[in-house]
């Protein structure tokens, strides 16, 4: 039941968006994330629609994995879209049902939420984990970070413990597995009985859990130790990023397009669309 | 004969147990290993032979006596850096040991704490994992790969960091055969071939069997060090302190208690090899007719 669990699922490629330098990336994620936020009329929404789908063609990854990286919002999406066509007064009503007054803009704002909803999952992810290794992402984030070690933030360490928090996902994952086989065999049991109850029977889980996650820390620590980690400092990167003309160039088209964005919405209003 | 590389004076290493009184994990060992030598220690379960390694790099500082590391003193914390970048450390559990999800970059690990230029790191890398025959799983995330791969990619990045002598702290231990056959394998070829020191902390005797020269310790305290024929042929010693000998070794001392073959004098102790062993059991057998 364990084995589902995919953290930061990267698919290695050769596309365009997989050359990026990761550090543009995490860049231009944040920009497109913003983007998204200041869409407020029909132009706007149709012109990020059109970037998410160019994106999409961009990593050359299958639409089919990427919708099934929606599942986990579809539940949220279907909420907030429906809230919103019954919520959004306007005036004049599209029809009437009992108590319920749907507006126009009711449906104009659920299809936004949608996009808007949308757009944000497939941006994010394609930028940030479906082309971008994760070792590559936390390299880019410590080194985006380093400006944070003048006043002391401890941003190599920080990047230290993702890389190693992701190295030991999988092989916490199957001990897990071991461990939940290992309190059946002795009887326990997870399948039944109400939410508190299944809640409790996890406890034989996690204590061994644990310990033996305390005990494999302590064991790298030496290990690294005896690598000569000593933090930080002194220490170079076999990996060192490379920023390209078409870094620039594609950061430049994402504040752009943001830019853009923002002024479509001015656009729509003058041409009295919603 | 080589200078000495290693070397511990009246090295002893104590902890309080719980009664508050004191455990010798390690009592007055005194120890001269050569450069390029390849010696197994062996010892049961608390015999101080973990410790010992510990104690070699400076993860542990002795209690009293000393450790010199190609003469540097591995008490003064500004050595310790020296003395790790000279020997390095493979350990029991190879899932404890890997810090990154790819295997080069865990390869590369040892060489980025060391401050070398990026593409020496890259060259070092690609040498390493050739080394232990890895090189096809280099970018591989390291939980696809087996045991032994996975000690073989600790190896690597031990390996990179170009130090003098590897202490290999029972890393077959909890490995396959195949596993422990891949490690021991590789082993051999970096000492034939890199001219590495290499100490070897094992309780399998055949993999002792192998070394130039044998270590054993109990209770923290010297028993037996000699060229594994030398050591095998103590056999009462080795059984009295609860550790095997080789099949062998132990054959040719069974046969012996009878008072014939004793007589005959063609047994003497200490031979290793099956060959040679089948080679006496013929020449007995011939000499019973």
């Amino acid at each position: 039941m364990l084995k589902d669990i995919t953290l930061g699922q990267y698919f290695p490629g050769k596309s365009l968006l997989h050359t990026l330098d990761a550090r543009v990336k995490l860049v231009c994620a944040l920009v497109y994330i913003v983007a998204v936020f200041l869409c407020f009329s029909t132009l706007s929404y149709a012109a990020l629609l059109l970037l998410t789908l160019g994106l999409i063609l961009l990593s050359k990854i299958s639409v089919k994995v990427i919708l099934k990286g929606l599942k986990p919002v579809v539940f949220i999406a279907t909420f907030t879209a429906i809230i919103n066509l019954f919520w959004v007064q306007g005036t004049t009503p599209l029809f009437v049902l009992g108590p319920i007054t749907v507006y126009p803009e009711g449906v104009a704002g659920a299809i936004f939420m949608l996009i808007r909803i949308v757009s944000l999952v497939i941006g994010s992810t394609l930028l940030l984990t479906y082309t971008t290794s994760p070792m590559a992402l936390t390299d880019a984030m410590e080194r985006l970070l380093s400006p944070l070690k003048l006043i002391k933030v401890p941003v190599h360490e920080f990047a230290m413990m993702m890389t190693i928090a992701l190295r030991f996902v999988p092989t916490l994952v199957t001990e897990t597995d071991k461990i939940i086989c290992a309190q059946k065999a002795r009887g326990a049991d997870f399948e039944s009985g109400n939410l508190i109850q299944r809640a409790k029977a996890l406890i034989p889980v996690l204590i061994p859990l644990f310990v033996s996650a305390f005990r494999r820390a302590d064991e790298l620590a030496v290990a690294m130790e005896c690598r000569c980690y000593r933090g930080g400092e002194g220490r170079t990167r076999m990996k060192s990023l490379h920023t390209r003309p078409s870094d620039f160039a594609t950061l430049l088209f994402f504040l752009g397009a943001a830019v853009g964005l923002f002024f479509l919405n001015t656009l729509s209003n003058a041409l009295w669309l919603y | 004969m080589n200078k000495p590389f290693l070397v511990t004076e009246h090295l002893s290493y104590t902890y309080p147990n719980e009664g508050g009184e004191v455990h010798y994990a390690l009592h007055d060992l005194s120890l001269s290993i050569e450069q390029g030598s390849f010696v197994a220690v062996l010892g049961h379960n608390g015999s101080g032979k973990s410790t010992l390694a510990k104690l070699l790099n400076g993860i542990l500082v002795p209690t009293a006596g000393t450790v010199m590391v190609n003469g540097l003193d591995t008490r003064p914390e500004e050595n310790i850096f020296d003395i790790r970048k000279t020997i390095g450390m493979v350990f029991q559990n190879p899932d404890n040991q890997l810090v990154s999800s790819i295997v080069e970059e865990d390869v590369a690990f040892g060489p980025e704490n060391l401050g070398i230029e990026p593409a020496e790191i890259r060259r070092r890398v690609d040498e390493a994992l050739k080394a232990v025959g890895m090189e096809d799983a280099k970018d591989r995330a390291p939980h696809t790969l087996s045991g032994g791969q996975k000690q073989r990619i600790a190896i690597a990045g031990v390996l990179a960091m170009q130090p003098k002598c590897i202490v290999f702290d029972e890393s077959t231990a909890m490995l396959d055969p195949r596993g422990r056959e891949e490690i021991m394998h590789t082993i051999h070829r970096l000492k034939n071939e890199l001219g590495l020191t290499v100490i070897l902390i094992t309780h399998y005797m055949n993999e002792a069997a192998v070394a130039d020269r044998v270590i054993v310790l109990n209770e923290g305290s010297l028993v037996l060090d000699g060229t594994p024929r030398e050591v095998f042929s103590e056999v009462e010693t080795l059984w009295k302190i609860g550790l095997d000998v080789p099949q062998t070794a132990e054959l040719l001392h069974l046969l012996n208690q009878n008072d014939a073959v004793l007589k005959s004098g063609l047994i003497k102790g200490g031979v290793l090899d099956e060959d040679e062993t089948l080679a006496l059991l013929e020449k007995l057998l011939g000499g019973a007719k």
